[in-house]
């Protein structure tokens, strides 16, 4: 199915947050991620399925001032 | 010195760092445990695809420092409160440093959005530390609203000019009922130990230190200055003379000649 991360679309097979989570191997630390505009606490992940089109928010922690 | 509480929470240094523009992550982490702070400014950014994985926090002691990610990129209170929600799940926080600043020029905070998300994040249980225009209005209007502390500028975000907006911070100082920390523009310390001497609470500090050519030895340096600045205001500064006649520190005693 297709789903939009950060605004650019991307084909995955991930069933749920958790599976596209590795998809996109993101770091143990630091990141938080939504589901069309909610916070899914990563406690979440494994329980949250993904549907066409849903909409990913998803950052990381960076250096910043 | 006086310990600063802000929020419930006792800080010791008075020296507040920002991890921006660090060459390396070593250098921050140098300069992090030269400078003795006790809280550092983190960022967010968007994960796209084929990120090369930093490995920044694991160069930040984020048991012993108390972290305060920011908000910086968003343009408004409704990306701000998304992003606080965000940042409290990727850090582990409810503290945030808040920043408004759409427009990308100056990095001028917008105040009416400032104050409109501090209100809600207030209410929503975080602790907000508003970066904000240096204007003792505003400040009070933060205060009531739920601000832990205020974070005033001295001059725009990385120019090093120090502070320009030195008599408004004065207003905001004597005005306060919770913590000024002075943000932004302060390029060296000399500058910090003004605010300091003035009676801010404390003074988050980034490009100064980060860019400067050893980065650790100039958090030493400011670590230094906060602490001289701070001292200094709390052994009671002496007042100015207008008069530009000397007034004698020595006892007019002619001895010599009578």
């Amino acid at each position: 199915m297709q789903v939009f991360l950060n605004n650019e679309a991307l084909q995955t097979e991930a069933a749920t947050v958790s599976e596209l989570s590795e998809q996109l191997s993101l770091p143990a630390m630091g990141v938080a991620l939504a589901v069309d505009g909610k916070l899914v606490p990563k406690a979440s992940w494994a329980d949250t399925p993904l549907h066409e089109g849903a909409r990913l928010t998803v950052i990381k922690a960076v250096c910043g001032g | 010195m006086q310990n600063l509480i802000i929020a419930g929470r006792e800080f010791s240094s008075r020296l507040f760092l920002g991890t921006g523009k660090f060459r390396s992550n070593q250098e921050m982490q140098q300069a992090i445990e030269a400078s003795g702070t006790e809280m550092v400014t983190l960022a967010m950014k968007r994960v796209e695809m084929g990120d090369a994985n930093d490995d920044m926090l694991a160069h930040i002691p984020h048991q012993s420092l108390q972290l305060l990610p920011n908000t910086s990129g968003v343009r408004d209170a409704e990306e701000a409160v998304f992003a606080a929600q965000l940042a409290r799940e990727a850090f582990g926080t409810n503290w945030l440093k808040l920043e408004i600043h759409p427009d990308p020029r100056y990095l001028l905070p917008d105040s009416v959005e400032t104050l409109k998300a501090t209100e809600a994040l207030a209410k929503m249980g975080f602790v907000v530390l508003p970066y904000c225009q240096a204007d003792p209005t505003l400040c009070k209007r933060l205060e009531e609203a739920g601000a832990a502390a205020v974070m005033p500028l001295g001059a725009p975000i990385g120019t090093n000019r120090g502070l320009r907006t030195r008599d408004f911070l004065s207003i905001i100082i004597e005005q306060a009922t919770v913590p000024v920390v002075v943000d932004a523009g302060i390029g060296a310390p000399s500058h910090a130990a003004e605010a300091m001497e003035m009676g801010a609470s404390a003074c988050l500090v980034n490009t100064a230190i980060a860019v400067a050519g050893q980065p650790a030895a100039m958090a030493a340096a400011f670590k230094k200055a906060v602490e001289a600045g701070r001292e200094a205001y709390e052994a009671g500064l002496p007042a100015q003379i207008h008069s530009l006649e000397a007034q004698a520190s020595s006892p007019l005693t002619s001895f010599l000649n009578d």
